[in-house]
């Protein structure tokens, strides 16, 4: 669709359902994708909490899209950074999040961690690396 | 430059609207041109022609309507968030078996490559909300 390659960064602040930023967010990833761009995905402050594995929404009466992520994957999302402040301040570790992969078509289909811890500082260039910041 | 502007907030509720709206008349006014103006979450909202505020208030409706005739602007609803929170032109109405619509002539409703799109075009995307 265009010949322009952009550094894209998904930038998720908040918490999962108690608004619907991280949901639409979800959504402009994956209809992104479509554009072929260098897209990263970063998950900071209550963002953290979208990653949590077995998240259970029924007794809020919401759908539950976590599962979503685990398919980013196939979406040609392969770098998903994580701050990992973020995560320590609010009592998480790595092992309380999914564990997403992506498959390298150039190391017969090796599965590879999509998640990366980086600190507070390493996510400050991260930012300041991209072209556009989809900021939710 | 060439900007992109993402609204992401409701009128009224959040000062996110009028600042977007402030935002994209000072550059105008300085030169530069505005590629796409994308309306998301509930910034949506932004585009429902029932709107009606007080008199002594500003129709930030009717305010986005005058910039984008202007300045030939092209605004852009999400029409997944469209239809969550109710909002429709005729063909949405008639897609999704409603019985009115409610955009106002000025904004068109469309899918989120448009904000990609505008995105990758312009030199920055500037997204207003919290």
């Amino acid at each position: 669709m265009s010949e322009t390659i952009k550094n894209f960064l998904y930038l998720n602040r908040k918490a999962p359902y108690g608004t619907i930023y991280a949901w639409e967010s979800l959504e402009v990833v994956l209809i992104g994708a479509a554009f072929d761009q260098d897209v990263s995905l970063a998950f900071v402050d209550d963002g953290v909490f979208q990653l949590t594995k077995s998240q259970n929404t029924s007794a809020v009466g919401m759908k539950n899209f976590s599962p979503t992520y685990a398919a980013l994957g196939d979406y040609e999302v392969k770098k998903i950074f994580v701050e990992k402040e973020s995560l320590e301040e609010r009592g998480l570790s790595l092992d309380d999040l999914q564990h997403l992969t992506w498959e390298d078509e150039d190391e017969d289909w090796a599965e590879k961690d999509s998640i990366h811890l980086v600190n507070r500082a390493e996510m400050a260039a991260i930012m300041d690396d991209a072209d556009v910041v989809f900021s939710f | 430059m060439k900007f992109a502007i993402q609204v992401n907030e409701g009128p009224y509720q959040h000062q996110a609207a009028d600042s977007a709206y402030f935002f994209a008349k000072a550059a105008l006014e300085k030169g530069h041109e505005i590629f796409r103006i994308f309306f998301y979450h509930d910034g949506v909202n932004n585009s429902t022609r029932l709107t009606t505020p007080p008199q002594d208030d500003r129709n930030v409706v009717e305010r986005w309507a005058e910039l984008a005739e202007q300045h030939d602007l092209d605004m852009v609803v999400c029409v997944a968030a469209a239809q969550r929170r109710g909002v429709a032109d005729e063909g949405e109405a008639q897609r999704n078996g409603k019985d009115a619509t409610n955009i106002h002539p000025r904004f068109r409703i469309s899918g989120l490559g448009q904000l990609v799109e505008a995105a990758v075009q312009s030199d920055r995307l500037v997204v207003f909300g919290d």
